[in-house]
């Protein structure tokens, strides 16, 4: 029964986790989009800016929860919760410190490449229950853009799984050597572009593409229920760049103590700021781009890769 | 069965799986049967992680469940032409109840002429590797049979999708 009662409390913490990372994140989101625009960003409220968010969830929060008349309610309703769970669960098998992850398991790589992969039903779903073709078309373009992307996502993990020989994120870190930096680099760029399209930001934001779909899935939504779809996609964001530190660049190893996880998340902070600045730099590309990089570009390179390590690890 | 598993848990777990068998049975929309579904096989990989077979049930995860998605886009491929509700008929016609009842019976012959039930719960669970080594050692001729087919077929859809420049 105790485990019942850790998952719930492990819950409430990820959910709290995410959003102070979406507060934070739309605010420096929004800073460097300014920057990088030539802009300021938001400035008025605060000190630098800094309360805007506040404005704006106090606004999503007591905006009126809108069911459109037409929608198929329930699965409308519940559409949301099943894109950020999965978002909320990948936090739990990241290693944050030495010989600690929420959840210790086996087959850590794995479930964080599996379980965001049940957002895509929920994405699918909005799109659907919201009975209207642009929501429909942009969940359908959704799906065969996340099931394209999981594929080299989930390859380009494999290289670090092979050096380590497990598929335990402990055990990764334990076994971690500063020279697979170099050796995975290619699987790191494979895993950043894949992390990119899996969470939907910018040049691959096909399903949302404002001009052409309207906001695509998440058209219907208002108030809370679209503030949940924001925050998965942060929450997203969140765990692809805590993984990747973690995975491909080592981590809080080298540095004791709590000072470990410091390093750490600055880690995954710099990967956060590279993937927000190709977001803000790059235009949204054509389905059949998208489609193309996916099977024709980061699948062969992910293969090419695993080989490489293949040949390594039998040479050492 | 052992003491190592928790009841109250797998309680939840076996009421959400046959629950929502039923739900999905019972859904006359074929989006929400798709759903339903979905849900049994997130609590069957429940039931995995239960017994310790964690490999077990992340695939499970990954293959089954996430699949949905495709099962859904078949859904409205296949027969959300118009935009009319996807509502199923419900069949009680005898010949759905004769082929329903032999299913049964196969089933029940299969299961309980099994005479090597697991008495207890092994002391340790035997990891991923342990199942990699018995994959790629004693079983390694149906893996590469199975990736085979899966690889054909793989082909045989790009063959089948692909532009006809004439």
């Amino acid at each position: 029964m105790s485990g019942l009662i850790w998952g719930a409390i492990y819950g409430l913490a990820a959910g709290m986790v995410i959003s102070l990372a979406a507060f934070i994140g739309v605010w420096g989101e929004r800073k460097i989009a300014g920057r990088i625009q030539l802009r300021y960003g938001p400035q008025e409220l605060g000190p630098f800016g800094l309360l805007q968010t506040g404005a704006d969830t106090l606004k999503l929060l007591l905006k009126e929860d809108i069911t459109p008349a037409a929608v198929d309610v329930r699965i409308f309703r519940v559409a949301p919760l099943i894109v950020f769970a999965p978002a909320a669960m990948s936090l739990a098998v990241i290693p944050y410190a030495y010989g600690f992850a929420p959840i210790d398991t086996g087959v850590g790589v794995l479930f964080f490449v599996a379980v965001p992969a049940i957002s895509v039903v929920g994405v699918l779903l909005a799109g659907w229950s919201s009975r209207n073709t642009y929501a429909t078309l942009g969940g359908l373009r959704a799906a065969a853009q996340m099931i394209s992307y999981e594929l080299p996502r989930t390859l380009s993990v494999l290289p670090v799984v092979l050096l380590a020989g497990s598929m335990r994120p402990l055990d990764i870190m334990d076994a971690w050597q500063w020279w697979w930096i170099p050796l995975t680099f290619i699987g790191f760029i494979v895993y950043f572009i894949a992390s990119l399209a899996e969470i939907n930001r910018v040049p691959f934001d096909l399903p949302e593409a404002e001009a052409e779909l309207v906001a695509g899935p998440f058209a219907d939504y208002s108030g809370i229920r679209w503030a949940i779809f924001a925050m998965a996609e942060y929450g997203g964001l969140v765990a692809a760049s805590l993984f990747g530190a973690a995975v491909f660049f080592g981590g809080y190893l080298g540095v004791p103590g709590a000072l470990g996880v410091i390093v750490f998340v600055l880690k995954a902070l710099v990967i956060a700021l590279l993937m927000l600045w190709v977001s803000w730099t790059f235009p949204r590309m054509r389905p059949d781009q998208l489609m193309a990089t996916a099977w024709k570009v980061l699948t062969p390179m992910a293969l090419i890769q695993l080989v490489l390590v293949g040949a390594v690890i039998s040479w050492l | 069965m052992s003491e190592t598993v928790s009841g109250p848990v797998f309680a939840i777990l076996a009421f959400a799986c046959i629950g929502g068998a039923i739900g999905m049975l019972s859904a006359r929309n074929t989006i929400h049967a798709a759903l339903w579904l979905s849900e049994v096989m997130l609590a069957v990989a429940g039931l995995y992680l239960l017994l310790s077979a964690e490999y077990l049930a992340v695939v499970q995860v990954l293959i089954y469940a996430s699949a949905m998605s495709v099962v859904v886009l078949f859904i409205i491929m296949l027969t959300l032409r118009e935009r009319e509700g996807p509502v199923r008929m419900a069949d009680f016609s005898i010949g759905g109840g004769i082929l329903a009842g032999l299913t049964g019976v196969i089933l029940y012959m299969a299961l309980a002429d099994r005479g090597d039930r697991i008495s207890a719960m092994p002391v340790e669970p035997s990891g991923t590797a342990a199942l990699g080594e018995l994959l790629f050692g004693r079983w390694t001729l149906p893996l590469e049979v199975a990736a085979l087919i899966l690889l054909v077929s793989l082909v045989a859809a790009v063959w089948w999708s692909r532009e006809v420049d004439s």
